[in-house]
């Protein structure tokens, strides 16, 4: 159990996917710039990366490996990913038009985020089991989705104050994220692996 | 979107030249950045990624530029994204069998090549509707474009951060290094000067140009 609670600790806050291991930077520049729409990214995100995990990981583990396919293993995660995007597309705008609505046209973009396909490929780097493989998927989705937050909030309110105008746009963006990605090297100590 | 026979581009250095400044897909449109920020702790690393990065993107442009009629509407981004993968695994083991090491600081990044938004949207953009040469020409365009900006991040990560080049001692040994520059919120800080530069330079231009155009109406 203890080790369950660390891989969560460890990914959401001390590896955080996008500002220690660099992954899904493009959403994170792309749809910061209002609170509501990053809420709406990061369900969304969370969401599919969770089913990923396990997806690839069961494709990896009863499909792959058992074959000796291991060198088809980038081209089927990238098509597991595609397929649930696909899939997770559809069947919200069957069951639930309110969800479809508010998470629709995140979903598209999904499919290039890297920490999708990352977290897939992580999972087999580091030999994790079936519930390891979910748990990794939901806490760099949760990861993902604090600091997409956290960072929408502070653009909006770098967005009104007075910036020096050359820094206006990415560049105050990307100082901030810099800053944040300090703050969180804090949290460093607290798992020791 | 159909494609009109008058949309083709004429192939013109432009068509190169505007993925090295113009288009830049780093520094302009912001694309692509996961790699651009996590292997460019050292010069080598950057150089690495950078090629690797341009010879799937002119592959995978020429292929779907070659394919462009064939591919049906509906299922065009998996085909691309097929297609690029097939690539991304060539580079893959061709980087592991080059060298071990390369490969290992690497990690993951270069089967990530697979999502990198610059070269999906390369696809998707021109290789899709424009003649194989000129998608060819644009594709080696953008690829150079990237690889010079992960050069731009690699070197001075590099140099502030161990005060080396590609491995050799530039500052005396008396240098501090700067340690921060080597870790994650390095590379968020040295893109953000980099972005501020071509800010400062191209307002700068502007201001010029308005102060320009200021003389010569007073002066009428």
């Amino acid at each position: 159990m203890k080790e369950y609670a660390l891989i969560l600790v460890s990914t959401v806050l001390v590896n955080n996917f996008v500002l220690v291991k660099f992954l899904g930077l493009c959403p994170f520049m792309g749809v910061s710039k209002k609170l509501e729409t990053a809420v709406g990214m990061g369900m969304a995100t969370t969401f599919v990366l969770t089913l990923a995990s396990i997806c690839s990981y069961l494709a990896n583990e009863y499909l792959l490996a058992p074959l000796g396919l291991e060198y088809l293993r980038t081209i089927t995660f990238i098509l597991v990913i595609a397929v649930l995007v696909q899939f997770t597309e559809m069947v919200m705008h069957k069951t639930s038009p309110v969800l479809y609505q508010l998470l629709g046209i995140f979903l598209p973009l999904i499919t290039t985020n890297c920490a999708v396909l990352g977290v897939a490929l992580l999972n087999v780097q580091e030999q994790h089991n079936f519930i390891e493989s979910g748990l990794y998927g939901f806490g760099a989705a949760a990861g993902f989705s604090l600091v997409l937050v956290l960072f929408a909030a502070m653009r909006e309110r770098v967005t009104v104050s007075d910036v020096p105008a050359p820094f206006q746009g990415s560049a105050i963006a990307m100082i901030t994220a810099g800053l944040m990605s300090i703050a969180f090297m804090g949290f460093s100590g607290l798992v020791s692996s | 979107m159909s494609v009109l026979p008058n949309q083709q581009e004429q192939v013109t250095l432009d068509t190169f030249m505007r993925g090295l400044w113009e288009e830049n897909p780093v520094f302009v449109m912001l694309l692509g950045l996961c790699p651009v920020l996590a292997v460019t702790n050292s010069t080598m690393n950057a150089i690495a990624m950078g090629l690797a990065t341009l010879f799937v993107l002119v592959a995978s442009s020429t292929l779907v530029s070659l394919l462009r009629k064939m591919i049906p509407k509906q299922v065009r981004i998996a085909t691309y994204i097929i297609i690029i993968a097939t690539f991304v695994t060539i580079v893959d083991y061709v980087i592991q069998a080059i060298s071990l090491d390369l490969y290992n600081a690497l990690g993951a990044f270069i089967q990530l090549i697979v999502a990198n938004c610059v070269i999906l949207g390369r696809a998707e953009a021109y290789a899709s509707k424009q003649k194989v040469s000129a998608s060819i020409i644009n594709a080696i365009g953008m690829g150079v474009g990237f690889t010079i900006a992960l050069l731009c991040l690699g070197t001075v990560r590099e140099l502030l951060g161990a005060g080396t080049i590609l491995g050799y001692q530039i500052f005396s040994s008396n240098f501090e290094p700067w340690v921060v520059m080597i870790l994650p919120p390095g590379g968020f800080f040295v893109l953000g000067a980099w972005l501020l530069l071509f800010e400062y330079l191209k307002q700068r231009k502007e201001q010029k140009l308005l102060a320009a155009e200021g003389a010569t109406t007073n002066g009428s």
